[in-house]
């Protein structure tokens, strides 16, 4: 008993955590989730099929339609899914951290002298293992199906990372989500609502000038979009313009605007 | 990264001031008002029944949860304005065992001592003295779900003490627990105060208030009803209560009549039972009662004297079937509190 109690003789009590506290806590945090992961496999199930199944459909279905063949219709079709199954895996975020939550261990990290933001970050940085599996198995399922990205492999990386950064900041959104709604399937319910038409009102599937009028206007301003043909560019043709600069600085502002409400929010809720 | 050992801030007497403390669910003030003071070094219990408030005064004593009003300090820091400070001087053990159940013991303490600055092999050097000061090493690798609810308090509790807290908070800490390891968690209690830690505990039974705290506030509904040490308030109530069953259930308002004039106290009346139940303070007069009874000519079926219970400490002292001045004890020492 004696360690158990003893109690040393101190140091000085800050009434805040430091950055680089914050950083660590983040990182233990994220080392949870992925050790909460590693005994959980079979929550990868749906992040492995989506790839697979939505990759073989959409090219299948639209492919004769849209762009003569499948093979053609591959370098649209591609990049499109792997925008929509990566941001759609980003939605579980949220709803995991509402069940996460609910659990007592919560009270735990809050009574901890740790970075209020940690409980968040690291939970949606170790999400960062889903959106990677997902951003593989899109790639490779196009590879089996014959695309051949002209871009070069390294841009295709580049186009991974690019993607995965993006739907990580994505991720703050439904986390705002996570930590507001009553209970996980409501917080599922709202997320869907706000993905499908994020995702479907977008270039990822057919050209936007097909569409009304009305509707190519928000097609084109949609962020979804923008990224979409960021990775585009990245993987059929290597380059990187405005649109990458684009999808980057909204990444950035969204992070900036949900991050803090969401923590916000967090330590409101008890 | 710094080692996380504090201290008890040095001339600090008291461990935990709260003030007028307030948090209002919807329309229901779940607390109302709690004044608290707990002395560094003690056991302090909060006594009382479920939905009294005890564990939404403790959440906003632990910064788990903003009051609506008033104030409290740990070691004389503020929980709303100076919270980091206050979460590197306690420790937390919840009424819900606050440990994550997919993953091993050893791997929830490891995490958790990261999290307080530990290095890797610290934390898990860490880790393994306390599963083994709280028996678990043999689960150590287990996973929490096939914990049993015993074993799931002590990693709580481990847990708690990771960063040797001056204070520590137990929100009904042997609630469902069988005795030997209700004991054995006693135990562990008295320990930690032998080391010089404070406690803070939370109860629903008046003997795990009395074997453990050297104060004790009652609380019911929001309030801080009553304070003192253990005797002083079983004063307040009688050290054990009589418990008469009456034959005939007509005679029951002369009973208590003649049990309420010779002991000199308001008693507890159940018809459907048929049982008076009256605090006793001198064994003596119960010669007499039984005397006066016969001579009334009611006959009682059973005759049973039992230490007393919370639901007798909260009749008597929330001043429903009692008089005034027996309840004076533990009101002044609300006052006292109060100052």
């Amino acid at each position: 008993m004696k360690n158990i109690s003893n109690l040393t003789v101190g140091r000085e009590l800050k009434n805040r955590a430091s950055v680089g506290q914050a950083v660590h806590h983040s990182l233990v945090m994220a080392y949870r989730s992925l050790l909460k992961m590693r005994r959980t496999p079979e929550q990868f199930f749906d992040v492995m099929l989506q790839p697979i199944l939505f990759t073989l459909m959409f090219t299948y279905i639209f492919g004769g339609a849209i762009s003569g063949n499948v093979h053609n219709y591959l370098p649209i079709i591609i990049p499109g899914i792997l925008v929509q199954t990566v941001i759609g895996t980003s939605v579980i975020s949220g709803v995991q951290l509402r069940e996460d939550m609910d659990k007592g261990v919560f009270d735990r990290f809050k009574s901890l002298p740790i970075a209020r933001i940690a409980a968040l970050a690291g939970a949606l940085l170790a999400d960062t293992v889903r959106y990677t599996i997902a951003t593989t198995l899109t790639f490779l399922m196009g590879y089996l199906m014959g695309y051949r990205p002209d871009g070069g492999l390294g841009h295709v990386v580049i186009a991974a990372l690019f993607v995965i950064g993006c739907s990580w900041a994505i991720s703050w959104i439904f986390a705002f989500f996570g930590v507001v709604g009553r209970t996980a399937s409501s917080v599922q319910g709202i997320s869907m609502l706000i993905l499908f038409p994020l995702t479907f009102l977008s270039n990822a599937f057919v050209p936007v000038e097909t569409m009304p009028d009305w509707l190519q206007w928000l097609a084109k301003i949609n962020p979804v979009s923008h990224m979409i043909t960021a990775v585009r560019d990245l993987t059929n043709a290597g380059t990187m313009g405005q649109d990458f600069a684009l999808s980057l600085i909204g990444a950035a502002v969204i992070v900036a605007i949900f991050a803090p409400l969401t923590v916000r929010v967090y330590m409101r809720r008890a | 990264m710094k080692r996380l050992y504090q201290t008890v801030p040095t001339g600090c007497d008291w461990a935990v001031e709260a003030q007028g403390l307030v948090k209002t669910f919807g329309d229901h003030r779940a607390v109302d008002g709690v004044h608290l003071k707990v002395r560094t070094g003690t056991i302090y219990a909060v006594l009382g029944p479920n939905g009294a408030g005890k564990t939404t005064t403790i959440r906003m004593l632990t910064t788990l949860l903003r009051p609506d009003d008033g104030s409290a300090r740990i070691f004389g820091y503020d929980v709303v304005k100076e919270s980091h400070i206050v979460r590197q001087l306690i420790g937390v053990t919840g009424q819900y065992a606050s440990v994550d159940e997919s993953l091993s013991a050893i791997e929830n303490l490891v995490i958790f001592s990261r999290l307080l600055g530990m290095g890797r092999k610290e934390a898990r050097q860490r880790a393994e003295e306390l599963l083994e000061e709280f028996s678990l090493t043999e689960a150590a690798n287990r996973p929490l779900k096939n914990f049993s609810g015993g074993m799931r308090r002590r990693l709580d509790l481990a847990a708690s003490l990771i960063a040797q807290p001056p204070l520590i908070f137990l929100d009904e800490p042997t609630t469902g627990l069988d005795p030997r390891t209700r004991n054995q968690m006693w135990e562990t209690i008295r320990k930690l105060v032998n080391h010089g830690s404070t406690v803070l505990l939370t109860t629903q039974y008046l003997q795990e208030a009395d074997e453990l705290a050297d104060r004790i506030a009652v609380i019911d509904r929001g309030k801080v009803v009553a304070e003192g040490t253990a005797d002083e308030l079983k004063a307040s109530v009688g050290n054990s209560s009589l418990q008469l069953k009456i034959q005939h259930s007509y005679d029951m308002e002369r009973a208590r009549q003649i049990v309420e004039q010779v002991l000199k106290v308001r008693s507890n009346t159940s018809t459907e039972t048929g049982r008076i139940t009256a605090p006793m303070t001198e064994a003596d007069r119960v010669t007499d009662l039984l005397i006066a009874l016969r001579e009334a000519g009611i006959h009682l079926a059973e005759l049973s004297v039992q230490k007393p219970t919370l639901d007798e400490v909260f009749l008597t002292i929330t001043g429903h079937g009692v008089k005034k001045d027996t309840a004076v004890d533990s009101s002044s020492a609300v006052e006292e509190v109060r100052v």
